[in-house]
């Protein structure tokens, strides 16, 4: 176990400042993160202005219920990241921590799986941007290349969405393992409460994705 | 260092677990209503009202699962000047999108 010595850098004061450092600069990279996809919110606002019925036919042949699945999952996985992070620093003992770091780890892999299967859905249904874009049912009024610009924006967003959920991944499972050390005590757990920070940024991301990209208009074709 | 100790285990805000389920139902329950809402027609409504709801969850998370509501003064300061950031991006670039065709352009 790690001494209280060691884990007190010599430039900062006292545990407290240390801490304050860490969130601060953890939350100065999530806010580049957060212009990061702001650029790709705009890319998708400025387009579906201009093309809004190839926006809402093209929404309507996403599957909602397994959008809403996740983000179900997304928001349970938050639960148990923030449990995690609270049990951490309430000191309740490694393996309650552990408990929920693999909880939220599950619940991370069922939302790739799911994700999974709906861009396998994409695919075979052609409805993949590129030379095998020709979806199904389309209506005549609306134009495909149109269309095809909403897909790559579905696939950029949530696939640069996703590749953030596997480096999530990544950093559970070095938490898990140092947790299982008793590496975290509640004068230190700083790396706990970072991935928790990122965490719940991607859930945030995803609260906003899931409206714009799933639910433009479910009816779309339908009434 | 016992001092230290006693002084940063002071700072620590340990947050009661019925407000981290009281958020997670919350986020539920706007999950579901948006749902519901975006099978209803209201026109340009129906934006206004999924970005609203979706506002609204991202600032519960921020302020509980994030523990903004209890960071320091300067921690809220830099939060919300990020997203300041963000939105006066997001709002010059719309002011240029929706203005763009009010006028012709001189010889085309």
């Amino acid at each position: 176990m790690a001494s209280h010595a060691t884990v007190l850098r010599h430039h900062f004061e006292n545990g407290e400042q240390q801490k304050e450092a860490s969130s601060l600069g953890m939350w100065v990279f999530l806010l580049t993160e957060l212009m990061f996809f702001g650029g790709m919110f705009m890319a998708y606002l400025a387009y579906r202005q201009a093309y809004p019925d190839s926006f809402a036919a093209a929404s309507s042949k996403l599957n909602v219920t397994l959008g809403m699945c996740n983000t179900l999952v997304l928001i349970g996985s938050s639960l148990t990241m923030a449990l995690a992070v609270r049990c951490a620093a309430a000191g309740s003992g490694k393996k309650l921590v552990v408990l929920f770091l693999i909880l939220t780890l599950l619940l991370g892999g069922v939302f790739l799986g799911i994700k999974a299967k709906e861009y396998h859905d994409k695919w075979i249904h052609h409805e993949v941007p590129g030379a095998n874009f020709h979806p199904e049912d389309w209506p005549k009024n609306v134009d495909m290349s149109h269309a095809s610009l909403y897909f790559g924006l579905y696939f950029g967003m949530t696939g640069l969405h996703a590749s953030h959920m596997v480096i999530g991944v990544g950093l559970l499972l070095f938490l898990i393992i140092r947790a299982n050390q008793g590496a975290y005590t509640p004068e230190w757990h700083t790396p706990v409460e970072m991935v928790g920070l990122y965490w719940h940024f991607v859930d945030i991301v995803w609260i906003f994705l899931f409206p714009l990209l799933y639910l433009i208009d479910p009816n779309f074709g339908r009434q | 260092m016992s001092t230290q100790n006693a002084h940063s285990e002071h700072s620590v805000h340990i947050v009661p677990i019925p407000v981290y389920l009281g958020v997670f139902f919350a986020l539920v329950i706007g999950t579901l209503v948006t749902w519901q809402v975006s099978l209803l027609d209201l026109g340009r409504l129906n934006a206004v009202v999924a970005l609203t709801i979706a506002v609204c969850k991202a600032t519960l998370v921020v302020l509980f699962f994030m523990h903004v509501k209890y960071s320091t003064k300067l921690t809220k300061l830099v939060v919300v000047c990020g997203i300041f950031w963000l939105l006066l991006l997001l709002t010059i670039t719309e002011a240029d999108l929706l203005t763009r065709t009010w006028m012709g352009v001189p010889g085309r």
